[in-house]
């Protein structure tokens, strides 16, 4: 074969300490502390591990979506009907329960059903390449939606909490910390590992990267892409099933805008919408972020509208700032 | 007419951390087509947007008949008659030829476009270039050669004097190159200056008077076309002596590997009958649009097809996706690097272990040293210059980034590489590396099908020669018996003659 001596290709990276500080789990990692820090200055009752985890537990129900959220913005796709998809879970959940199914095989009917509207969602979207995902998924979500209020009306079903297993899904503890902590922590583990240390993981890089570049190295880009859809609805089914056991009842229109909030936390937490670019543990801290501060917020009786308003803020701030950064250097000229 | 009408003299320009160009002079005369050359980082396109506007260089002055100039926007030099046709045509799509022409300087009277003085400017404009579409066509809808022709009549709708043509046979077929040859030097002898910047020799001997070459950013001379030899030509530009262009390997031709018996796809080509031996270069020719490309991407499994049968050694397979075709050890390098071939904004190491994750990883779980190394071996062994396998593809000159694509088809065991336009756009020190990887790859015991336009390419570097006409293959020619007339007379064969036979 051809030497060439002369031309050696490191293959290690000098990782400079500056390029550690200087990534953006660090800022958000800051940014988590600031507000914790703020709210234990603005309320002495912040700092209580019980309140603190009822806090938590109630954003979480949401928060387990923005995993596979992140999976399919990655992709260069979106799913915009997962907060339908949990409410139409959660309805049939609970018709099915009230209607006299055992509650584990309502949980499974429950689970089967957000699997079904996101394999849907991932055979329109794979079967015909050319169609939007935010389009199709914009569809899906008032389809999913109107089957629930078909099926509901403007009625609510539930008494759930009559069966006590039930109850302590969401509500358990093992000392201050509930099970669905425990939970999310191992699920966002396992998200996070396949998506950075996996063949899966770095194939969805590539195909959000450059679909075609993908396809022509063997990735099967249309398979993948079902995956992450049909796992986006398993998990938007999970999330209306611990929707179910916090509140007990459930109405056709829970759940709205979930799609908005796994979006958002997901973007915040460096993972573009326009694919190939982000890390999962952004993401996870980001979750935090938004939760922690809503509450805070709401501990010194600032009302939600305003706390939204505030978020929005932060949103765009935030993802603002990495562009300030690079769009200041086409000005250093050495001329 | 020896008047000069653009005189460019001690032009610096400095980028960050690059000097792009060193002390570069350069002179055009009235009438004149003068050829800039160089490889691929030598200083042209900077010397081109200086000369446009784009640039202001840091030192040095431009004479414009006669008159020190400063043109501080494209603009400027737009107004003093200095129009450039880029490479990537950068057109509307979704505008009609007309208003491609008169983008930026429409018709207008009180206000409102003036579209019938408009559609009759541009046809008078594009009467004498021969055309054979209307001045309402939409832009997208028209061939590249055709796109080239409107960006030649936007240039003179400016009343330009001067016309730079940036690499502009690049993506055209030889007949479509004639054309714009004889197009050129219509606009010549109207007494219009050209420069024309290619990569292709034959450009400038067919066309030039005068060439420049450049070479690291530096001026290396200026020299009358018909008084220097290609060999001495490259030497200019590379710095060094290619002895053999086309280290064409005496390899032992073994048993047939692959073969297709009429394979065809509905609208695109039909009954393609063709079989590579083990360690045989093939060619794969014809006009673009005769269906090559399509031909190699169904054997790749990015088409389907509707009738034929695939043969890999002897036994008929199945292909249906490009992980079928890897499986089966083809490798397919597909004509557009940027978009196909790479992901730009990845490193090149992982880059090239895209294709064979598993290869590199234990179980389902990556590893990340073992393929930095392995990337490294592999880039190393193509001689992609590189700092590190982190540096991005985007970073790469376009003949590197051809190198990596090269190497992230070599992890995986390849029987047949399938090349289309492997050579495209690469500069000719790069091109004999890629030769010589051809070479290569053929001792070790591959086979090789290449597509290119290039003539000397095919001619110089294959074994046998298909040649393909209208989605049809016409005919088959040996190294021995192939000359450029009857590849071209093969392809292309009147459509009259076929209808006749089929």
């Amino acid at each position: 074969m051809t030497a060439h001596p002369d031309r050696s290709i490191l293959a290690a990276r000098n990782k400079s300490l500056k390029s550690v500080f200087m990534r953006w789990e660090f800022l958000l990692l800051g940014l988590f502390l600031a507000i914790n820090i703020m709210n234990a200055v603005i309320s002495p009752y912040y700092l209580n591990a019980g309140n603190l985890f009822t806090a938590i537990n109630s954003f979480l129900v949401k928060g387990f979506i923005a995993m596979p959220m992140a999976y399919l913005l990655v992709l260069g796709d979106i799913d915009l009907s997962v907060g339908s998809t949990v409410a139409l879970s959660a309805t049939l959940l609970g018709v099915s329960y009230n209607a006299g199914v055992p509650m584990g095989l309502a949980i499974l009917i429950a689970l089967l059903c957000g699997t079904m509207c996101g394999l849907l969602n991932g055979l329109i979207l794979t079967r015909f390449t050319e169609l939007a995902p935010m389009i199709v998924t914009l569809g899906t979500m008032t389809l999913y939606r109107g089957i629930s209020e078909m099926i509901l009306g403007s009625q609510s079903t539930g008494s759930f909490h009559n069966v006590s297993w039930f109850y302590q899904i969401y509500y358990a503890r093992l000392g201050p910390v509930p099970y669905l902590f425990f939970f999310f922590c191992l699920l966002a583990l396992a998200f996070g590992f396949v998506l950075h240390k996996t063949i899966f993981g770095r194939q969805l890089f590539a195909i959000g990267s450059n679909r075609l570049t993908a396809k022509y190295s063997g990735v099967p880009v249309q398979r993948h892409r079902l995956i992450c859809y049909t796992l986006m609805g398993l998990v938007c089914g999970m999330s209306g099933v611990f929707y179910s056991s916090w509140m007990g009842t459930v109405r056709f229109d829970i759940a709205t805008g979930y799609e908005l909030e796994a979006i958002s936390v997901a973007v915040l937490g460096g993972i573009s919408t326009s694919g190939g670019k982000g890390t999962f543990p952004g993401a996870i801290i980001s979750i935090f972020i938004i939760g922690l501060l809503g509450y805070g917020l709401g501990l010194i009786n600032v009302n939600s509208q305003t706390i939204l308003m505030i978020i929005g803020l932060i949103l765009i701030a935030v993802v603002m700032a990495p562009n300030l950064k690079t769009r200041r250097k086409p000005g250093i000229k050495t001329s | 007419m020896s008047e000069i009408l653009l005189e460019l003299k001690g032009i610096t320009k400095t980028f960050p951390g690059v000097k792009a160009l060193d002390k570069v002079h350069f002179q055009l005369r009235r009438g004149e087509i003068h050829a800039i050359m160089g490889e691929n980082g030598a200083g042209k396109s900077t010397f081109i947007k200086v000369i446009t506007g784009v640039h202001m260089p840091d030192e040095g002055e431009i004479i414009l008949n006669g008159k020190k100039v400063v043109f501080r926007s494209p603009l400027a030099a737009q107004r003093e008659g200095i129009a450039a046709i880029y490479q990537n045509v950068t057109s509307y799509p979704d505008l009609s030829v007309t208003e491609n022409i008169f983008i930026g300087h429409e018709k207008v009277e009180r206000g409102i476009i003036q579209w019938k003085k408009m559609h009759k400017a541009a046809e008078e404009l594009l009467r004498p270039l021969n055309v054979d579409f209307q001045p309402a066509a939409l832009m997208g809808t028209l061939s590249v050669a055709q796109q080239q022709i409107v960006e030649i009549a936007k240039a003179l709708s400016m009343n330009a004097q001067i016309i730079i043509m940036d690499e502009p046979t690049a993506a055209l077929t030889n007949s479509e190159s004639e054309e714009l040859y004889r197009i050129t030097e219509r606009l010549r002898d109207e007494g219009k200056s050209i420069i024309i910047i290619s990569h292709r020799l034959e450009d400038m001997y067919c066309l030039a008077s005068r060439v420049t070459v450049f070479r690291d950013a530096n001026y290396i001379g200026t020299y009358q076309v018909s008084e220097i030899t290609p060999p001495e030509l490259i030497k200019a530009m590379v710095g060094r002596e290619i002895n053999d262009l086309f280290p064409k390997p005496k390899a032992k031709i073994g048993n047939e590997v692959f073969r297709v018996e009429s394979l065809g796809r509905t609208g695109y080509f039909k009954d393609i009958s063709l079989s590579i031996k083990q360690r045989e270069i093939v060619g794969l020719t014809g006009l673009v649009g005769s269906g090559r490309t399509e031909v190699v991407q169904t054997i790749f499994g990015v088409e389907p097809y509707d009738t034929g049968t695939v043969y890999l050694d002897g036994k008929a397979v199945e292909i249906h996706s490009p992980q079928d075709a890897m499986k089966l050890g083809i490798g397919l390098l597909t004509e557009d690097r940027q978009n196909q071939g790479l992901i730009l904004d990845w490193g090149i190491g992982r880059n090239v272990t895209l294709p064979a994750l598993a290869k590199y990883a234990r179980g389902k779980i990556t590893k990340d040293p073992i393929e930095n190394m392995a990337a490294k071996a592999l880039c190393e062994q193509m001689g992609v210059k590189a700092q590190s396998v982190f540096d991005k593809a985007s970073s790469l000159s376009g003949g590197n980034q051809q190198k990596v694509v090269v190497a992230k088809a070599l992890t995986s065991e390849l029987k047949l590489l399938i090349m289309d336009e492997p050579t495209k756009g690469v500069d000719v020190g790069a091109k004999a590396a890629i030769y010589e990887v051809i070479s290569d790859l053929i001792m070790k015991g591959m086979s090789i099908l290449i597509i290119s336009s290039e003539m000397p390419e095919i001619l110089g570097m294959c074994d046998r020669i298909y040649v393909m006409h209208d989605g049809r293959l016409m005919g088959e020619l040996d190294r021995e018996e192939a000359t450029q007339e009857r590849i071209l007379e093969l392809a292309m064969l009147k459509k009259t003659a076929l209808a006749v036979e089929g």
